[in-house]
């Protein structure tokens, strides 16, 4: 078997007996990059002598005895919304194009200390907005499994570098859905911890009630490894829940007994392709043969999760993408031409009677905050600023955002009762297999609609999982959406790994030529 | 609640954004959509439901008064589009421009 092929833990294993050596497997990954990312598109920037450097460093340390980390010498890519210290974190935007952060994110801090190898920074739609990772002002990712296809999104270098075996563990984030989506259509293992169990901070915010960093591989074993290093608390983060980090990697083998499987009506109803409720309901059966039992739950706040989403995660883009106003740091559009334009346009409109328009286009400040951005932010970027800026704004604000967090609170009630009967809830990640590049960009709201059964997990704050649970006709993966209380990743995972025992749609793998 | 052109164009305002013609148009469109589909939350009773801004019950945590290092001013500068050695460099907000 090739190393690229191989799961971090037996890589792992292999570097821990001498098997190879660090820089072999960086060589392997960053070979396999050169043949497929030119078709697959996952990486924005592979940092090859960084790589390299850091790989041989490990080696060398491990040579010497030397006390090494818990990742030492795996390659772990990075998706571009978290910040790494003098290195572009571009949010694959080009407001940020030009950004070097003076400071890594704790989850890359984290990353460094347990002695990995950053090999890169993975694509994703524009500031984590979108869920095909075709909103990217740089490139567009394809679907290693069909390249005519979506890898999801937002984290869709994150699933497709691992999906085309360019990396083995990877890093995304998830708001809605970002993690889980595009695992379960490009064929991995992707996970949502509880919103506080990884730190927050440098991870550049979209909305920061939902926002969480997550693991990316081929297994649970290998996502629980990867958790184990980014979880915890972080004094820069007060929002990161102060609780010790179980030990997911001794734990994920043991399989749970008694399992207790709930399914909702509402994740079994209209729009859901055929197929992928044939694969989710086979899972569950696989299940039932390890000796769950499967009970019904009811969600009956799930209809509205994705009105309310599209209400609360905009409000917060709004206020967080405020930052960017082409002075501290970002984009700023060309002001040469200002002064005359300026003079212009106050001459033709000087007869308007709006205040406001004169308030305006009479100040060159706010005329430079506005065109800098709409020069530096794509659609979506912007179709999401002025949702949330429309739902805060005088008048509007009770009937959009307030109704919005109430309605919160009943998705997160639901989920509370049902946890009450059951450990996990399990249904589908997404209601197709990944669908066309270019099928629904011109459709903001059927976009929207495709993320129906992930984003009341980021809602109500709670964990979620995608693992391959089958391939549709076409030979696209599906994904099995496992849903747990508040710090219940330990339970995630082992009934992950469980799964992956019993079943091997985790080890298929797309052919790329 | 649908939503006008000119209204768009104000939170266009509020938002910073400077939206071309089309983009207005475009936007008027696509935001009506989907603010009609929001009209789906009126249907549930939230009478007496308290809002939910945030997953975590986050409470103030205090610490000790420590001086630490921070970023120099060179490294905050370093990003900014236009800075000279001390300041961040704007357009002028007031008088001429």
């Amino acid at each position: 078997m090739s190393l690229f092929d191989m799961t971090a833990t037996d890589l792992l294993a292999q570097l821990q007996s001498g098997g190879a050596t660090s820089v072999e497997v960086t060589q392997a990954f960053l070979a396999r990059i050169d043949c497929h990312d030119k078709s697959v598109g996952a990486f924005l920037r592979v940092n090859r002598e960084a790589a390299l450097a850091q790989a041989e460093r490990v080696d060398r340390k491990r040579a010497c005895g030397e006390p090494l980390g818990r990742l030492s010498g795996l390659p772990v890519a990075i998706k571009d919304v978290l910040c790494t210290a003098g290195e572009p974190t571009t949010c694959a935007s080009r407001m940020l194009e030009e950004f070097r952060p003076p400071y890594d994110a704790t989850v890359v801090a984290r990353l460094k200390a347990a002695d990995a190898v950053l090999i890169g920074k993975t694509n994703m739609d524009e500031f984590a907005m979108g869920g095909s990772t075709e909103n990217s002002a740089f490139q567009l990712t394809r679907n290693p499994w069909d390249l005519q296809r979506i890898p999801g999104g937002s984290s869709g270098g994150a699933a497709a570098c691992v999906a085309a075996s360019m990396a083995p563990l990877s890093i995304g984030t998830d708001t809605g859905g970002s993690i889980r989506q595009p695992a379960g259509l490009c064929g991995v293992t992707g996970m949502k911890p509880t919103y506080g169990r990884v730190s927050r901070y440098g991870l550049v915010a979209f909305a920061s009630s939902l926002d969480q960093a997550g693991p990316l591989a081929r297994t649970a074993e290998d996502a629980a490894m990867l958790l184990e290093v980014i979880a915890g608390h972080d004094r820069l983060d007060s929002t990161s829940v102060d609780r010790p980090v179980p030990s997911y990697s001794q734990s994920v083998r043991r399989p749970l007994e008694g399992l207790r499987l709930g399914l909702a009506r509402e994740h079994f109803g209209e729009g859901l392709d055929p197929e992928v409720e044939k694969a989710v309901r086979e899972a569950v059966r696989v299940y039932e043969s390890l000796g769950a039992t499967v009970h019904d739950v009811s969600l009956p706040h799930s209809k509205y999760a994705v009105a309310t989403y599209y209400i609360i995660a905009p409000c917060e883009a709004s206020s967080n993408l405020a930052r960017y106003d082409g002075v501290h740091y970002g984009y700023r559009t060309d002001q040469s031409d200002r002064v005359a334009e300026l003079e212009t346009e106050l001459a033709s409109r000087r007869a308007e009677t709006s205040a406001t328009v004169l308030d305006e286009i009479d100040n060159p400040l706010v005329r430079m905050y506005r065109r800098s951005r709409a020069e530096g932010f794509g659609a979506e970027v912007k179709r999401r600023i002025m949702l949330g800026t429309y739902a805060l704004s005088a008048g509007y604000y009770d009937a959009y955002y307030l109704k919005a967090l109430k309605v919160r609170r009943l998705i997160r009630r639901d989920f509370d009762e049902a946890f009450a009967q059951v450990d996990l809830i399990a249904g589908p990640v997404a209601p197709t297999p990944a669908f066309k590049i270019g099928e629904r960009v011109n459709d903001p709201l059927s976009m929207y609609l495709f993320d129906l059964y992930t984003v009341s997990t980021n809602l109500a704050g709670i964990g979620g999982i995608s693992i391959p649970c089958g391939l549709s006709s076409a030979g696209l993966p599906i994904g099995l959406h496992l849903q747990s209380p508040p710090f219940a990743e330990d339970c995630l995972l082992r009934a992950a790994h469980m799964f992956q025992q019993a079943t091997d749609w985790h080890t298929r793998k797309p052919v790329l030529d | 609640m649908s939503i006008s052109r000119s209204e768009v164009e104000k939170v266009s305002l509020l938002a910073r954004l400077r939206l071309s013609d089309d983009e207005l148009d475009r936007m008027t469109a696509e935001m009506a959509q989907i603010l009609r589909y929001m009209e789906l939350l009126a249907e549930a009773t939230t009478d007496q439901v308290q809002p939910m801004a945030h997953p975590v019950d986050v409470t103030d945590v205090f610490r000790e008064d420590q001086v630490r290092s921070s970023l120099s001013r060179e490294q905050a500068l370093a990003n900014a589009p236009h800075h000279d050695d001390e300041y961040y460099r704007v357009p002028a907000v007031l008088g001429e421009a």
